[in-house]
């Protein structure tokens, strides 16, 4: 399922003393099946262009294309819940969405409500407890007693067993420790490449847009600063500090490199894994 | 949905009634209070209307945000105004639906009514609107200072308001946040029957406690490094300074009341 | 060396856990350095913190702070030689605006009004927030808000500050901000900082590292030191910093390397002293 947006713009508090223009001529893209990162410092609009991929907000101008269906500003608009159940969002710090007595019954929440039947929900939520890399017997706990780290795990799972087309993750794994962060980003790109679930991926880690996306949309003061893939966007680095963004560690490394190296690397790595590899086959040749 | 209410909200700018001391303001709120009632025919309505948008101006407040801002509360007073308007039976009969009749002085009280309501909201939300609101709890806890003789925890409460205003957006925006993210799981909160709805909140009233008694836990602790041991021996940091314009508005005030007086019927 | 933090031999079980939060930890912190505590979480790294700010007693051993043994009698004085910055912005902000948060400490003290004007003032100059003084906390962000929690800890002129966690909800921008924050007082002010965390850029800035699990002390070290187990440290659930890591890849490549980088240029250096130039 596709998604595009045309010329959207938002305004917080509008036609009060406390209005605030959120975003604006905002275009883009979200191609189904890719992975899309959305950058830009804290404040560019990120979040409340993500607000808009499942009608959480209605742009006050332009529209939003998502799948067959379109939202247009002005417009009445009724029953979002098909969108909301296709395009799934795990918020920051989705913990804290958490609220039932059980893990199992968190995480049926979203698919009941989606109208699945009971037995289909837990079934659903065993899976996504699965995927989420957590053990069975959580179903039965309460979210409350569990540690930070696998509230989070859960509150992803509730979004997961929606079973969404798409998935937004915004800034997933603020918070977590360096484990945390690997596997869960790990999980959700193997979801994008077996799965074929579209990912919008909104992160201040130019390292992960680096890894994981195939598609970056940087945001700068409410608007679309640039889009490309990330080759294209992370090779300008002085274009990314010039709003407040870091280079990748990866590239900033190989431009150190290509220094003491006197030329150019054949193509920009965009992980060390990658990086180590160019290195070494240089080596082999020179 | 909120965003839009302006009552208790501070709204900062620079005038005579944004720099007036908090207690002159919490006096004279006081008082038009007292002096609202006083107010019973058409007169006294529109002296205090005049007197109401004198100090808006001053105020430098936008009338249209105030009107935008108390939508809110049209609704109640406009429930207040046909209160009256179908159950007071006094003077000629307007009009005759039904088994409901209108009487001229249901109208004649309604719009009073009505009219007094909606002076003490703009008026009373005239003082967040223009004083932030640690001053106007300096300003609680300085007028209720003498109450600390007979043992009242003023200091305490002072400090409790003060805390809770300072929470009040931060738990708005976690509101919405939580209520944002439980739609995107889709969860419902505005439409279905009334027993659904209330089951609608649970979602969101969970999370919301949950994360406010972490915060408050969290707060204690913040607090009590930083060497907060209750009121004993404590400073101040803001002083409160009253001027001739604190005492000239009092004056004014009285003056009205004074006009009220002589005018009511 | 001045200790001003000896912690013997503490342990620390909470009610009905079968493990041991601390066991058997004893560190000592030197005046003027900056000491960072790593380790995943549950390692038993804020059970740490708490202790030395007397929110938990040791249950055996001793915590001493600045000459005085932690104990319930000493507790308010202990905290007035070691300041704490938490984990989460909103919930340390006690006032309704920058000037009232940072008197807040102040206001405890029972320090004067003029001179609580005057300390205000210049701890929130040493932050950078000066031009905030009214600013409301919903108007900052979290890297304004914990720059504003490190003025009110400095306001009150401790010998101590302790980060825990500080910077783990930030942004990498409030990161950056906040330790660069940080460095800026500890040359200057002559603090003696502690920081745990299980950010590796900030333990990188340290001048020696601890690293917890399950709480017992695993090892410690300058932080070169420590990122040499770049394997070990993976077990552990830490990661490395970036240039560690890329030496160890490299290595697993069959680049010849003398030892884990901790700094790009020298790593840059060295690839190319022992694989290219010929």
């Amino acid at each position: 399922m596709d998604i595009k947006l045309r010329e959207v713009e938002y305004r917080y508090a509008a036609g009060t003393p406390f209005e605030r223009l959120a975003i604006t001529e905002v275009s883009f893209d979200i191609p189904s099946g890719g992975y899309t990162a959305i950058i830009g410092h804290t404040g560019s609009g990120k979040s409340t262009v993500l607000q808009h991929l499942n009608v959480l907000l209605k742009p006050l101008k332009g529209e939003i294309q998502i799948g067959s269906r379109t939202i247009a500003a002005g417009r009445k608009e009724k029953n979002l819940k098909e969108i909301r159940r296709r395009v799934g969002i795990v918020f920051q710090f989705p913990e804290h969405q958490l609220f039932e007595e059980t893990v199992e019954k968190d995480i049926c929440f979203g698919p009941v409500n989606f109208g699945v039947s009971e037995g289909e929900a837990k079934e659903r939520a065993r899976e996504a407890l699965a995927l989420v890399g957590l053990p069975e017997h959580v179903l039965e706990r309460s979210p409350f007693d569990l540690s930070g780290g696998q509230m989070r795990r859960v509150a992803v799972a509730g979004v997961l067993a929606m079973q969404p087309e798409v998935l937004v993750l915004d800034e997933p794994t603020a918070g977590l420790d360096p484990r945390g962060r690997h596997d869960m980003m790990e999980m959700f790109a193997s979801l994008q490449k077996e799965k074929g679930m579209t990912c919008v991926l909104v992160t201040h880690s130019m390292e992960d847009a680096a890894r994981y996306a195939d598609r970056i949309v940087m945001m700068h003061k409410g608007r679309v600063y640039k889009t490309g893939t990330p080759c294209e966007i992370f090779s300008d680095g002085p274009d990314l500090t010039a709003i407040g963004l870091d280079v990748p560690e990866t590239v900033r490394f190989q431009r150190l490199f290509e220094e003491k190296l006197g030329r150019p690397l054949g193509h920009l790595c965009l992980t060390p894994e990658e990086l180590a590899r160019e290195i070494s086959r240089l080596r082999g040749e020179s | 949905m909120m965003e839009k209410m302006i009552l208790g909200r501070y709204l900062p700018a620079d005038s005579v009634v944004h720099r007036m001391d908090p207690r002159a303001k919490l006096l004279f709120i006081f008082g038009f209070v007292l002096i609202v009632f006083l107010a019973n025919n058409f007169f006294t309505y529109a002296l205090l209307g005049v007197f109401t948008l004198i100090v808006i101006l001053l105020a430098r407040v936008k009338i249209q945000f105030l009107i935008a801002g108390l939508k809110p509360v049209i609704i109640i007073i406009l429930f207040t105004f046909f209160l009256h308007v179908f159950f007071t039976k006094e003077g000629d009969i307007l009009a005759q639906i039904g088994f409901l009749s209108i009487y001229k002085g249901g109208v004649i009280k309604g719009i009073f009514i009505a009219l007094r309501f909606f002076l003490l909201i703009l008026v009373t939300s005239l003082l967040t609107l223009t004083t932030p609101p640690i001053s106007v709890t300096d300003g609680i806890e300085s007028l209720f200072g003498p109450l600390k003789k007979v043992k009242v925890p003023v200091h305490e409460l002072a400090l409790m308001m003060s805390i809770s205003l300072r929470f009040i957006p931060t738990l708005l925006d976690e509101t919405d946040k939580i209520m944002k993210a439980q739609m995107a799981r889709g969860a419902d909160f505005t439409s279905g029957s009334l027993s659904n709805r209330v089951k609608a909140v649970i979602p969101l009233l969970v999370p919301l406690f949950v994360s406010a008694f972490k915060r408050a836990e969290e707060l204690a602790v913040a607090m009590e490094a930083r060497g907060y041991k209750g009121g004993e021996g404590r400073t101040k940091y803001r002083l409160l300074a009253w001027h001739m314009r604190d005492t000239l508005a009092l004056l004014f005030l009285i003056g009205l009341a004074a006009a009220l007086f002589a005018l009511r019927s | 060396m001045e200790t001003v933090i000896a912690i013997e031999k503490v342990s620390f079980q909470y009610p009905n856990q079968t493990s041991f939060a601390l066991q058997n930890i004893s560190l000592h912190v030197e005046k003027g350095e900056w000491l960072a505590i790593v380790g995943h979480n549950g390692s038993g790294k804020s059970t740490l913190a708490k202790m030395l700010n007397g929110l938990h007693y040791p249950q055996t051993g001793n915590v001493t702070i600045g000459g005085l043994i932690l104990s319930e009698e000493n507790v308010w004085l202990i905290r007035e030689k070691l300041g704490m910055v938490f984990q989460n912005p909103d919930n340390q902000f006690v006032g309704t605006t920058v000037q009232d948060d940072v008197a807040f400490g102040l206001e405890n003290a029972g320090v004067e009004q003029a001179e609580m004007k005057e300390r205000v003032l210049s701890a929130l100059e040493k932050v950078g927030m000066a031009a905030f003084l009214n600013q409301e906390p919903h108007h900052l962000s979290g890297g304004q808000k914990q720059r504003v929690a490190i003025a009110s800890v400095i306001a009150l002129r401790p010998d101590i500050i302790l980060l825990d966690e500080a910077t783990s909800m930030l942004d990498p921008s409030g990161r950056e901000e906040v330790m660069e924050t940080i460095r800026e007082l500890k040359e200057k002010e002559g603090l003696t900082v502690i920081s745990i965390t299980h950010d590796l850029e900030e333990a990188a800035k340290a001048d020696r590292v601890i690293v917890l699990n399950e709480g017992n002390l695993y090892t410690e070290g300058t932080p070169r030191e420590i990122f040499q187990m770049d394997k070990d440290l993976l077990k552990l659930g830490l990661g490395v910093p970036f240039s560690v890591q890329l030496s160890q890849l490299l290595a697993d490549e069959g680049l010849l390397l003398t030892q884990r980088h901790f700094n790009e240029e020298e790593l840059v250096r060295e690839i190319w002293t022992l694989n290219f130039a010929k």
